[in-house]
């Protein structure tokens, strides 16, 4: 296959299908569409695999099978896409979580078409954010997702659906809406420097700002400012997390897991892709306060996840805990206040690989935690932690399963957590080994959590909820998905270096570049004080 | 000069330039006469009036066709004066007669899906419909302040008659006396504005004000101090008044949401759409007309910024509003109040911009507020008749416009329900639907416009956080037809895919689509209309 069409057809396929579906397959027939959708799916994630296993090249640190066609030329618009170390783990990640997801979507009886519809058209717009090289094309794909997810939430979900819906779009929208802002910013300094063609191109807007002529320093903090909070948002980060509960707990199973697996990354992603390579001066400026952020919701997720009783609000509670070490592990970038320069450069990689690495086994084990959460949920109708005991007799299978996949959320050495909290943790330590303690104090309040919800679910003697007689053994879907996110956290647990093969050259090159652009802001700042000074 | 010759002069050019620059009003003109002339031999019980109607729009559509494709072949932007400098013949009015024109055809054919009128009163409807729509062509096309004047007032007068069509419903008597009492306000303020506007310039040209402006601020402070200026700064904000009244922004807003709730949702559609539309292409030549005279710089920047706060106040005070709303007509009247906020954004972004000490280098700036103006106008054509579309349609099964007659509606109709999604993502101005490519263009080119003066950057956020505002309101239309059970009580409504009006509103769904993935056809084409109003 052309490897530039590749692209296109991974962003599209879902599409496609999703065409297909609404227009060609009888909505009585629920399980022919069930089955096309999976394997529209299928497909992508094939796809993924082809252009991860025969076309990308993991020691090219720069992007790579780009794709330029003009879109809207009057406003220097291209859709432009391409792949990188940091895209390539999160496309495949985001096309194994929606395969497996839709294999957990045959709960779902109400409205099937329009539901594999709206899910088919979520993938795509997931798909267009990780594989955009163009800040419009990319925020067009990130708006595109929120229309499915609004009504995946808002007409499938639990009791206070609408309300949930409604919180999770209008706290997206106000992040974007900032992005929009930052983006014309970059748009008119780009094009009064003379490089109009380039205003929206991610790639030329990195690299001028890391030769230090797209904003400045004033104006890089700014921008950088309204970008982070956009992705703060979508992370979730501490004071603007509070969507997230409220969206995971009423959204039902595969769209938790689809939550909970890749939008979350989708915030991750936006920092280190745009805001961290177009305002190096702003990010270095803020890192103290990203830091602590992270810090905060570490600690933040794991205490509100102790006080809850209902079993996936602590799974929902466990996501924000865990998505702070993602901040913590990009922002840990350290610089020496008088030269500009950063120092022990390769401790903030290893946290930036630290953060990368955690985003995908946050992936796998929370979809996997949530989907567990799913299958008690719809043998039992309930998900009230103090009137569960005793699965672990009843379902054998499945409590084995669980335990493993909660494992892996806690951070146990051997499986995919664990990973990416000590290389985050470890880098810190550099950074400031006060906050240092205080999240590795975290892992202790995660155990804490994880270790009570599992010896009030699954441990015991009896039962003590109602409709005991439903407490049926997983049926051969559901195990095939537990089992392969299971074998995946402890793949990547054994074997990291597969995932880290892949990132570290692209990591690198980006870190480096924001060094530079930070370096050439200082100096200019500190030749702008020289000058004031001499007057 | 002989008076022969003259007349000779006068007859040539009236019949060469003047009469085929006007054909597309011409032929408006016939269409009525021939509906009211049918009826006299009561042909009219044979061929509907709808049917001539639609001929004679879709005539109109043809004439502009010819007339893009003349000013097209002339290969350089064409401005034209005709009937001896009265209107103005350019790219700019050609652009809205077939925005009009297109729009008139559009609404024709809801009226005859929807059967108001019925084929009784038809030639009245569509005789006051035509009409309207040859004043708005002659607002886009004014080059005198005369022409401003009664463009305004012949659109205005049968907009009062069509907000009262419905007969003896009481609703619509209030709304359109409520409308009267108030255009008839308006009108004489904004007459008053241009009789002092006139007067202290000594021209009624709209092309020569600038210069004339120039000439009367030359050798005083170019402030409010000298005293023509004075006179001239009130006729300016009187006239704009006038045309506040016709675009709903706050505070001439009143008359808006009450003649929307009082009229059909047809006529509502053509009040929110056409007559927005007209009176922004007049808004943008009289801000040209007075921008650039030299002196005056600080004074129009002064106005483009007032324009700007009128804007951000006209956007939240609409938003807001709709909020508490529970007739549908009377939400979408809040939502057309906040829209005119947003384009008026895009207004004063280009009165900023042409009077900026630095206008010659930004002109492709000062074209790109205009031409995002044209886009949004054009996106919200369909977007916002694709709404009053679908309101109208389930009014004839339901016989409600409440919000609550929705409820459930996506398990009878999904069509209607996945237009109406469409349109109102597209209004709040989510991506891959055309209005976000117009919020696009208006919100950068008032950003741009900060580099000039920084309150607009207080317009982009004020834009900026209305967006967010406005989704609270769409989402709750949505919500009730998605997300509620449909009453057991409630009426059905049996519109399936395949009839007549679901392929009517699919169509206009399908053009917010398309107008939002292949934005450039039609963002050409504008920036070509805004091209040809450049001064630089």
């Amino acid at each position: 296959m052309n490897p530039e069409f590749l692209l296109s057809a991974i962003i599209f396929a879902p599409s496609v299908g999703a065409l297909i579906l609404a227009l060609l397959i009888d909505s009585k027939n629920t399980e022919a569409m069930r089955l096309f959708a999976f394997a529209t799916t299928a497909v992508t994630f094939g796809l993924t695999l082809v252009l991860w296993l025969g076309e990308f090249h993991a020691d090219a640190p720069g992007m790579q099978l780009e794709v330029v066609e003009p879109w809207i030329p009057t406003w220097n618009v291209y859709y432009r896409l391409g792949v990188d170390g940091i895209s390539m783990p999160l496309v495949l990640l985001t096309s194994l979580i929606s395969m497996l997801s839709m294999g957990a979507s045959w709960s779902i009886t109400k409205h099937v078409k329009g539901y594999m519809v709206l899910f088919l058209l979520l993938e795509t717009g997931m798909m267009g954010v990780f594989l955009a090289l163009d800040f419009f094309l990319f925020y067009v794909f990130w708006e595109v997702m929120l229309l499915p997810m609004y009504f995946l939430i808002g007409v499938w979900g639990g009791p206070r659906k609408e309300y949930a819906a409604i919180k999770f779009f209008l706290y997206t929208l106000a992040g974007s809406v900032l992005m929009l802002v930052a983006m014309l910013m970059f748009y008119f300094s780009s094009s009064s420097s003379g490089a109009q063609a380039d205003g929206f191109n991610l790639i030329r807007l990195a690299e001028a700002a890391t030769a230090g002529t797209l904003l400045s320093p004033e104006m890089q903090i700014t921008a950088f400012i309204m970008l982070f909070i956009g992705f703060a948002i979508k992370l979730p980060a501490f004071p603007v997390h509070t969507w997230l509960p409220d969206a995971h707990v009423e959204a039902p199973t595969p769209i938790s897991m689809i939550l909970a697996g890749v939008l979350l990354k989708m915030g991750g992603y936006g920092i280190i892709r745009i805001a961290f390579p177009l305002c190096p001066y702003g990010a270095q400026y803020l890192a103290y306060t990203m830091v602590a952020i992270g810090v905060i919701s570490i600690i933040y997720g794991a205490f509100a996840a102790l006080a809850q009783t209902d079993f996936k609000r602590l799974v929902a509670y466990s996501s924000v805990s865990h998505m702070g070490y993602v901040l913590l592990g990009l922002a840990v970038w350290k610089i020496n206040e008088q030269t500009g320069e950063t120092m022990n450069s390769e401790y903030w990689q290893m946290g930036l690989n630290g953060a990368m690495f955690q985003m995908i086994a946050h992936g796998i084990s929370s979809a996997g935690m949530f989907f567990m959460v799913g299958v008690i949920y719809d043998r039992v109708h309930h998900r009230d932690l103090n009137k569960f005991g005793g699965l672990m007799g009843k379902m054998p299978l499945y409590g084995g399963l669980s335990a493993g996949l909660f494992f892996a959320g806690l951070g146990l050495p051997g499986l995919c957590g664990f990973i990416g909290e000590v290389f985050v943790v470890l880098s810190t330590w550099s950074y400031n080994p006060a906050l240092a303690i205080v999240a590795a104090s975290g892992v202790i309040l995660t155990a804490g959590y994880i270790l009570w919800a599992m010896q009030r679910v699954y441990l015991g003697a009896e039962y003590k909820g109602p409709h005991p007689e439903d407490l049926t053994p997983m049926n051969i879907r559901e195990q095939s998905i537990a089992v392969t996110l299971l074998a995946l956290a402890i793949f990547l647990g054994v074997y990291p270096v597969i995932m880290f093969n892949d990132m570290t050259p692209s990591i690198s090159r980006m870190a480096k570049a924001a060094e530079a652009g930070y370096q050439q802001s200082a100096d200019q700042l500190n030749q702008d004080e020289m000058q004031a000074a001499q007057r | 000069m002989l008076f022969d010759e003259l007349l000779d002069k006068l007859i040539t050019e009236t019949t060469s330039l003047s009469l085929p620059g006007f054909s597309v009003e011409l032929c408006l003109s016939a269409t009525i006469v021939a509906m009211l002339m049918m009826r006299l031999v009561n042909l009219d019980r044979f061929v509907p009036a709808s049917v001539t109607a639609i001929l004679g729009a879709f005539a109109a559509l043809i004439f502009t066709w010819l007339q893009f494709r003349q000013i097209g072949a002339a290969d350089a932007v064409v401005s034209q004066k005709i009937f001896t400098g009265l209107l103005i013949h350019d790219t700019f009015t050609v652009f809205f007669r077939a925005f009009l024109s297109l729009f008139l055809l559009l609404t024709i054919a809801l009226t005859s899906l929807t059967g108001i009128p019925d084929n009784e009163d038809g030639p009245d409807f569509y005789a006051l419909l035509f009409g309207a729509t040859i004043g708005l062509m002659i607002m886009a096309s004014a080059n005198s302040l005369l022409m401003l004047f009664v463009g305004v007032e012949m659109a205005s007068v049968p907009s009062y008659a069509m907000v009262g069509f419905l007969k003896g419903r009481k609703p619509s008597s209030e709304a359109a006396l409520k409308f009267v009492v108030y255009g008839a306000g308006a009108a004489g303020v904004m007459l008053y504005g241009i009789s002092l506007i006139a007067g202290v310039l000594g021209t009624a040209d709209m092309s020569l004000l600038a210069i004339r402006l120039g000439e009367a601020a030359a050798g005083g402070s170019g402030g409010l101090s000298d005293p023509e200026l004075r006179a001239v700064s009130l006729g300016i904000l009187l006239v704009m008044v006038g045309l506040a009244f016709k675009l709903s922004l706050v505070p001439f807003h009143f008359w808006c949401p009450d003649a929307f709730e009082g009229a059909s949702a047809e006529v509502a559609g053509f009040l929110s759409v056409a007559s927005k539309a007209g009176a922004f292409g007049l808004l943008v030549r009289f801000a040209l007309a007075l921008s650039g005279a030299p002196g005056t710089e600080s004074l129009m920047i002064a106005f483009g910024v007032g324009i700007g706060f009128i804007a951000c106040v006209t956007t939240t005070f609409g938003n807001l509003a709709a909020y508490s709303q529970t007739n549908l007509k009377r939400l979408l009247a809040y939502s057309t109040i906040a829209h005119a906020g947003y384009m008026v954004m895009a207004v004063s972004a280009l009165l900023v911009m042409s009077n900026s000490p630095k206008a010659a280098s930004m002109q492709i700036d000062i074209n790109r507020s205009v031409e995002g103006l044209l886009f949004y106008l054009f996106v919200y054509l369909f977007m916002n008749l694709g709404a009053f579309a679908v309101v109208a349609i389930a009014r004839n099964h339901t016989f409600s416009e409440e919000v609550d007659s929705f409820k459930g509606l996506v398990s009878q109709s999904p069509t209607l329900c996945i237009v109406m999604l469409i349109c109102m993502f597209s209004l709040v101005g989510m991506p891959p639907f055309g209005g976000f490519f117009g919020k696009f263009t208006i919100f950068a080119s008032a950003f741009k416009a900060g580099d000039v003066h920084w309150f607009m950057y207080v317009v982009v956020a004020f834009g900026a956080l209305n967006t967010v505002f406005s989704l609270v309101y769409y989402l709750r239309v949505l919500k009730t037809m998605f997300m509620d059970a449909r009453p057991a009580d409630a009426r059905p409504v049996p519109v399936q895919l395949g009839s007549l009006e679901s392929i009517y509103v699919i169509a206009l769904a399908s053009f917010v689509f398309l107008l939002g993935v292949l934005p450039q056809f039609l963002s050409a084409t504008a920036g070509a209309a805004a091209q040809s109003l450049a001064k630089f």
